[in-house]
């Protein structure tokens, strides 16, 4: 009886296992280039670190650099190198700047709208609601050369408003707020009101800390969306490097004279993934914490 | 001061009509219950004098002033949900504060920081805080101040949303079922304490709910609601004995009260079963209901005239009293009579019993419920 159920368990194990492995295959592909000479990505050789010896990197020397500077372990060339040939901490704070802003601007947006349309009654909710559910199935990416025309006309191109300011109106985060939004109770927005609270108030006072668990879910899909996003930075930024977010600074090690060395590429890979990794740790932590919080009986 | 009065109210969602034509004056420290079954439209009441709702017409007078345009918050009067609807994020405490900083502090002084360089926010800090301890310690929720919401029993719970509401000593309470999520004993427990909150207090409370016990055992008057009527409005006793219409009389009371059909004849003599009532109605040759309470009728050992006889169908034991749920022997009524357990406990199901009704107790409605009377003589 309990080796029956050993089987039937370890069936779901395994299964679970062979689709961790495929997702987490390109991770350990990524992490492991990172740290192996050009010579061993090539050959397929070396396991996940390699064999870590002192060598001279050509790529290097050829640059510029002298050639006691060139000669060092793999793994810190790649990361060194990465560091030299792109400014990636600027990348860095550029997505940083550019996220947040995002963030930040589709909150204050979103809240407001999604309170209104979930508790207010007004003539025309649903309306406006229905539009929202429309707007939804808009795909970006069919609207972005008008987009990228007014900008233009604007004269807002290759600056951050132009990275940022389209995506202020989040119809996702209204919908999704909104859907939370139902789920609290009248009650709490009349004892709010019997208090004194304006509708403002009731938005950032009351609504806002409730709603913490969707907001949070919804920051991982607005921050990971434009952390990664490659499509848009790529049409507004045409020539200020300074502006460049991570994805756009990864694409500077492709092409050129260097245009296969994998190590440094996949080193700067790493150094843009692992922000948001960590900020997702941390999210889902609090994640939990968010739940517990709306103690609401 | 606190009252409070309603000037023919009438209240439209859509096409359907929930409240029609009210008119209602709350005294002064007065504990007034809107009583009713649900969907009669006394939340909807409750809702208009707090200021959370509009009338679709009519007058809500507090203090004799017309606050038809004014907002809940400056009506200065309290509100007490079902749901107690606590800030789940904030601490009791801060849940006590939040009504008295949003009315005392300024809107510079409350902003976080900044806020603090306010030469007046210290006394106005000092106050409140005097005043959130004195109510914790009314309330007796004094240690509970640092705890969350979510952290408190449900009895705890409601005393937080009391003390919420008591804090700013408002004009009147307003109170909506506050008490129909507790279990049944905590229930029968609050109820006392809120009667003596409201005697320490001395401030007007509204009352809404749709228990008729909590109705009779806590208010000074209670207001009968039925499909956005007003039924009656009068103390516990007077609605409980002198009922105004049918529906009222079977609304108020627990177990219901027992309606038989019957008539009077010419000269006004009720004729109910085999029996013949000593008072005449006031009205002749009409087809009637006559309303027992189950307290009036008691299972009898002789059959005489005064008694008609039934069959028990069921036998509802409560310790301090045992109801039989008997039926006449035309079928044609089932009753439900209160009888004292060591005189009763041999009766059991199936048996036939005498049933003796105590005299002048019965109520005549007629076929439209509206109550008749008895001639005087």
């Amino acid at each position: 009886m309990q080796a029956k159920q050993y089987i039937g368990e370890s069936w779901k194990h395994g299964i679970l296992i062979i689709g961790a492995i495929l997702v987490l295959l390109p991770f350990y592909m990524m992490v492991s280039m990172s740290l192996k000479s050009q010579q061993e990505i090539q050959s397929i050789s070396g396991g996940l670190i390699g064999a870590q010896e002192v060598q001279t990197f050509p790529v290097c020397v050829k640059t510029g650099y002298s050639e006691e500077t060139c000669t060092t372990k793999p793994y810190i060339y790649n990361y060194w190198f990465a560091f030299e040939k792109a400014p990636i901490p600027r990348y860095l704070m550029n997505g940083v700047i550019v996220t947040l802003s995002i963030f930040i601007i589709q909150v204050l947006v979103a809240l407001p709208c999604a309170y209104a349309l979930a508790k207010l009654r007004f003539y025309g909710r649903e309306f406006v609601f229905s539009m929202v559910l429309f707007c939804l199935l808009i795909p970006v990416h069919g609207i972005a050369l008008p987009l990228y025309v007014m900008l233009a006309q604007a004269g807002l191109v290759d600056t951050y408003s132009a990275l940022i300011l389209p995506w202020t109106i989040s119809v996702f985060g209204i919908f999704l707020m909104r859907q939370f939004f139902m789920t609290v109770p009248d009650e709490l927005i009349d004892a709010a009101r019997m208090d004194g609270m304006g509708e403002y108030s009731i938005v950032w006072k009351v609504m806002l800390p409730t709603a913490i668990p969707a907001l949070l879910a919804f920051a991982i899909f607005s921050v990971v969306a434009h952390w990664n996003d490659y499509f848009w930075p790529r049409m507004v930024i045409t020539g200020n490097r300074d502006l460049f977010t991570p994805p756009l600074g990864i694409r500077e090690f492709r092409g050129g004279i260097d245009s296969d060395e994998f190590g440094p590429m996949m080193a700067s890979i790493v150094t843009v993934t692992v922000p948001l990794i960590v900020a997702f740790i941390i999210a889902q932590k609090r994640f939990i914490e968010g739940i517990t919080l709306t103690g609401m009986k | 001061m606190g009252t409070i009065s309603l000037k023919n109210i009438s209240k439209s969602f859509g096409s359907t009509e929930v409240l029609k034509d009210l008119s209602v004056d709350i005294k002064d420290g007065e504990f007034l219950t809107l009583v009713g079954p649900s969907g009669c439209g006394k939340s909807t009441l409750l809702r208009i004098i707090a200021g959370l709702e509009q009338q679709t017409s009519g007058d809500v007078l507090i203090d004799n002033k017309n606050v038809n345009k004014i907002r809940a918050s400056e009506r200065d009067l309290a509100m007490v949900f079902q749901s107690y609807a606590l800030y789940p994020h904030l601490s009791v405490r801060r849940n006590l504060e939040t009504p008295l900083r949003l009315r005392d502090y300024n809107s510079f002084e409350r902003l976080p920081l900044i806020g603090n360089l306010s030469p007046n926010k210290k006394q106005k800090t000092e106050s409140i805080n005097q005043l959130v301890s004195k109510t914790s310690e009314t309330l007796k929720i004094s240690e509970l101040l640092d705890r969350k919401p979510g952290q408190l029993s449900g009895g705890q719970r409601q005393r937080v949303a009391l003390g919420r509401a008591m804090v700013r000593e408002p004009v009147a309470f307003l109170m909506d079922e506050p008490l129909s999520n507790l279990d049944a004993a905590l229930r029968v427990h609050m109820r006392s304490e809120l009667s003596e909150l409201h005697s320490s207090l001395k401030t007007t409370f509204v009352y809404v709910t749709h228990d008729q016990a909590e109705a009779l055992t806590m208010s000074s008057r209670m207001a009968v609601m039925i499909d956005g009527n007003l039924l009656q409005l009068d103390t516990p006793q007077e609605v409980y004995d002198n009922p105004s219409s049918l529906s009222v009389a079977q609304f108020v009371g627990s177990p219901k009260i027992n309606i038989f059909k019957g008539s009077s004849d010419s000269s006004g003599t009720v004729n109910l079963l085999n029996l013949n009532l000593k008072r005449k109605s006031s009205e002749t040759n009409l087809e009637l209901n006559i309303g027992i309470r189950p307290e009036h009728l008691e299972i009898s050992n002789q059959s005489d005239e005064d008694t008609f006889s039934a069959k028990v169908s069921y036998r509802e034991n409560l310790g301090s009293d045992i109801f039989f749920h008997v039926n006449t022997e035309d079928g044609m009524n089932r009753i439900i009579v209160r009888g004292i357990p060591q005189l009763t406990h041999e009766i059991s199901n199936g048996s036939t019993v005498n049933i003796k009704r105590a005299p002048n107790k019965a109520l005549l409605f007629n076929q439209e419920g509206k109550r008749v009377q008895f001639n005087n003589a």
